[in-house]
C-alpha cells in the first residue's frame, strides 16, 4: 500500500498575472510602480482554508434565504454557529441546510420558504452543527 | 525540560468517511486496501466485533453482512486532503511540528503547555476538520507515543494523557515491550527470554547490556524510556528517497499490452509526484509478478533497472524506459497479478548539472507542466499518454469508494435543504 505523505495546504488558486511587464526597448513602463497582485476570489470567499468545505445544495426549501437548488455553499466548520446563521447540520443522521434559531433555550431549524414551517428540535433528537454557511455561489439562469 | 506531544487521529480513514456520511456514525465501519483486498482501517465498533487488521474482505463478506458492517474502498484523495487539514490546524497552535505519517504528528511543547493545551488542540482539530484525535505527552518521543496509546486504551481519559504529570512507573509496568515504538515482535521475544516484558523492565535494564544485545537502536529506546530525549523533532520532511507506484490488477492479466497500460499509468503518476516535489530521478526499477497465493498456477517474478543520465522528470522519457524494461522481463504464458515502478536516487530538480552543450528541453518541460495542470484541474489522467490505453480493463477494483468530497467539484457533498 502506498500512502503519500500529506502535502502542505495551498488552496489559493489564483490565476497569476505577470508582476513585471517585459519592456524590450528598455524604457520602464509608467505602470510598473502600480502593478499589484490580481484579485483572488478565494481571499473573499475562503477565510480559513483549513476548515472550509464546499457542499452542493439540493431542494427549494431555502429559496427565500438565497439558496437555490444546485448552488455551491461555502461552509466554514471553524465558525461557531450563532442565532440566525444558516448552517449545515446533521439531524438524526441526515444532512440538512437550515437557518438556526435559538429562543429561550429552545432550538429551531427554519426554512427559507413559507411552505415549510420552522421545526423545533426536541431533546430526544440528535442535532450536530456541521458548519456555518458563509457564502453561497449561485449561477443566475 | 523539553516535552513532546504525539497527536494521532483516531481510526483515521474511518473518521474521514464519517465526516461526510452521518450514516456511518456509531456503526461498525471498515475500509479496505487497494483492490478491496483486506481490512486496513476499523472503527471502534468494528474492532469490538473482533475484525482484525489485514482480514481478507472476501472471507469475511458474510460476517460483515450479518453484523451490519459498513464496508468501504479506500479513498486516498479524501484521506490525503483531510490529513493536510489536520496538520495545518495543528500548525495554528504549535510552532514546532513534525508530520510523522498521514495521521500522526509530533509537537514540541512550551513549558507552559500541558494537558489543557492538549485539550484545546483536540477540540480545535475536531471542530475545524471533524476528525477526532488523541494526544499523548511525554519527555521523549517514545514516551509521548506510549502516553498516546494509554489515552486511546482508556476512554475515561477523553483522548488526552500527560505522562509527565504522573509517576510513570505504574503505567510503564502495564505496557508490553511489543507495544513500544520501534520494538518489533522478534525483539520483544528476545527481551522476554531474559525477563524484560514491560516498558518498565526495559527502562530499568542495564544500558550497556541493551546496547550489546539490541545495538544502538535498542539503546536509544531504553534511554528514551528513561526520559533522555535521543530522537529530535524532524520538522523538515526528509527528502524522499524513492517514489513508487504498484498495484494489483483487478483480475489476472496475461498480455503485455495490458501490463504496459497499467505500468504506463503508474509511471505517469509517479512522474507527476516527482515534478510536484521538484525532484529528478536517476534510477528506475520495474517489476512484474504472478499471484503467489495461487501456487497451482505457474509462478514468475522479475525486475529490471535503468539509469538516467542526466536525471529526468519527463513522463515520455520515463514511460519509454519503463516499457523497454518491461519488455526485457516479460515472459508470455503467465497470469500476472501485479506490476509496479519505483524511482530512486532522487535529487532536487534545481541541482541538476546540465552539461555545458546540452540543450535544455524548454518546450518539453512547458508541455509537461501544461499536462500536469490540466490533469490537476480536470481529474487524473484526463490527458494521458497513448501507452496508458483507453479502456484500462486491468484497473483495480474499488467498488465501494466514497466521493472525493474535497478534491473534485463534481463529487461535492450534496445536502438537501428540506
Amino acid at each position: 500500500m502506498i500512502v503519500d505523505p500529506p502535502v502542505p495546504l495551498e488552496r489559493r488558486t489564483s490565476r497569476p498575472i505577470p508582476l513585471f511587464a517585459t519592456v524590450p526597448a528598455g524604457f520602464p513602463s509608467p505602470a510598473d510602480d502600480y502593478v499589484e497582485k490580481s484579485i483572488d476570489l478565494n481571499e473573499q470567499l475562503v477565510r480559513n482554508p483549513t476548515s472550509t468545505f464546499f457542499v452542493r445544495a439540493r431542494g427549494d426549501s431555502m429559496r427565500d434565504a438565497g439558496i437555490a437548488s444546485g448552488d455551491i455553499l461555502v461552509v466554514d466548520k471553524a465558525v461557531t454557529a450563532a442565532d440566525k446563521q444558516i448552517v449545515v447540520a446533521m439531524l438524526d443522521g441526515e444532512f440538512t441546510v437550515k437557518r438556526l434559531r435559538r429562543r429561550n433555550n429552545r432550538v429551531f431549524l427554519e426554512s427559507g420558504n413559507q411552505d415549510f414551517p420552522p421545526r423545533e428540535i426536541t431533546p430526544d433528537q440528535d442535532l450536530v452543527i456541521w458548519g456555518v454557511v458563509t457564502f453561497v455561489i449561485h449561477q443566475p439562469k | 525540560m523539553t516535552r513532546f506531544a504525539l497527536v494521532d487521529c483516531n481510526n483515521f480513514y474511518c473518521s474521514c468517511e464519517r465526516v461526510f456520511n452521518p450514516r456511518l456514525i456509531s456503526v461498525p465501519v471498515v475500509v479496505l486496501s487497494n483492490n478491496d483486498g483486506c481490512v486496513v482501517a476499523r472503527s471502534e465498533e468494528a474492532k469490538k466485533l473482533g475484525i482484525k487488521m489485514g482480514a481478507p474482505a472476501f472471507k469475511n463478506e458474510a460476517m460483515f453482512k450479518r453484523n451490519g458492517v459498513q464496508v468501504l474502498s479506500s479513498n486516498y484523495a479524501l484521506y490525503g486532503d483531510m490529513s493536510a487539514r489536520v496538520m495545518s490546524t495543528l500548525r495554528t497552535m504549535a510552532e514546532h511540528i513534525e508530520v510523522y505519517s498521514i495521521d500522526e504528528a509530533f509537537l514540541s511543547l512550551e513549558d507552559s503547555q500541558g494537558e489543557s493545551f492538549a485539550r484545546e488542540l483536540r477540540a480545535r482539530v475536531r471542530q475545524w476538520t471533524g476528525i477526532p484525535v488523541s494526544v499523548g505527552i511525554g519527555a521523549t518521543k517514545t514516551l509521548a507515543k506510549l502516553a498516546n496509546r494509554w489515552a486511546k486504551k482508556n476512554p475515561h481519559l477523553n483522548g488526552v494523557f500527560d505522562l509527565t504529570a504522573v509517576e510513570p512507573d505504574e503505567i510503564l509496568a502495564r505496557i508490553e515491550c511489543e507495544d513500544i515504538w520501534g520494538i518489533g515482535r522478534r525483539t520483544a521475544a528476545k527481551l522476554a527470554r531474559v525477563g524484560i516484558r514491560t516498558a518498565l523492565d526495559l527502562r530499568r535494564a542495564d544500558i550497556p547490556w541493551i546496547r550489546d544485545e539490541l545495538g544502538v537502536v535498542g539503546e536509544r529506546i531504553a534511554r528514551e524510556l528513561n526520559g533522555i530525549s535521543c530522537v529530535e523533532l524532524e520538522e523538515l520532511p526528509v527528502s524522499k528517497k524513492a517514489i513508487a507506484s504498484a498495484r494489483s490488477f483487478g483480475h489476472q492479466v496475461e498480455s503485455i499490452e495490458k501490463i504496459q497500460q497499467a505500468l504506463s499509468t503508474y509511471i505517469a503518476r509517479v512522474a507527476e509526484k516527482l515534478r510536484a516535489g521538484k525532484l529528478l530521478a536517476s534510477r528506475m526499477e520495474v517489476f512484474v509478478e504472478t499471484n503467489p497465493f495461487k501456487p497451482e498456477s505457474p509462478q514468475y517474478h522479475a525486475s529490471a533497472q535503468a539509469t538516467f543520465m542526466p536525471p529526468t522528470d519527463q513522463t515520455p522519457e520515463l514511460i519509454s524506459s519503463g516499457i523497454s524494461l518491461l519488455r526485457r522481463i516479460y515472459r508470455p504464458g503467465f497470469q500476472y497479478k501485479k506490476t509496479g515502478v519505483m524511482l530512486t536516487d532522487l535529487i532536487p530538480g534545481d541541482r541538476v548539472q546540465m552539461s555545458l552543450f546540452e540543450e535544455g528541453d524548454g518546450q518539453q518541460s512547458h508541455l509537461q507542466s501544461v499536462v500536469d495542470q490540466l490533469n490537476r484541474k480536470l481529474g487524473q489522467n484526463t490527458i494521458r499518454y497513448a501507452s496508458m490505453g483507453m479502456e484500462q480493463t486491468w484497473k483495480m477494483r474499488q467498488l465501494r469508494k466514497s466521493h472525493c468530497y474535497t478534491t473534485h467539484w463534481d463529487e461535492l457533498l450534496v445536502v438537501g435543504t428540506s
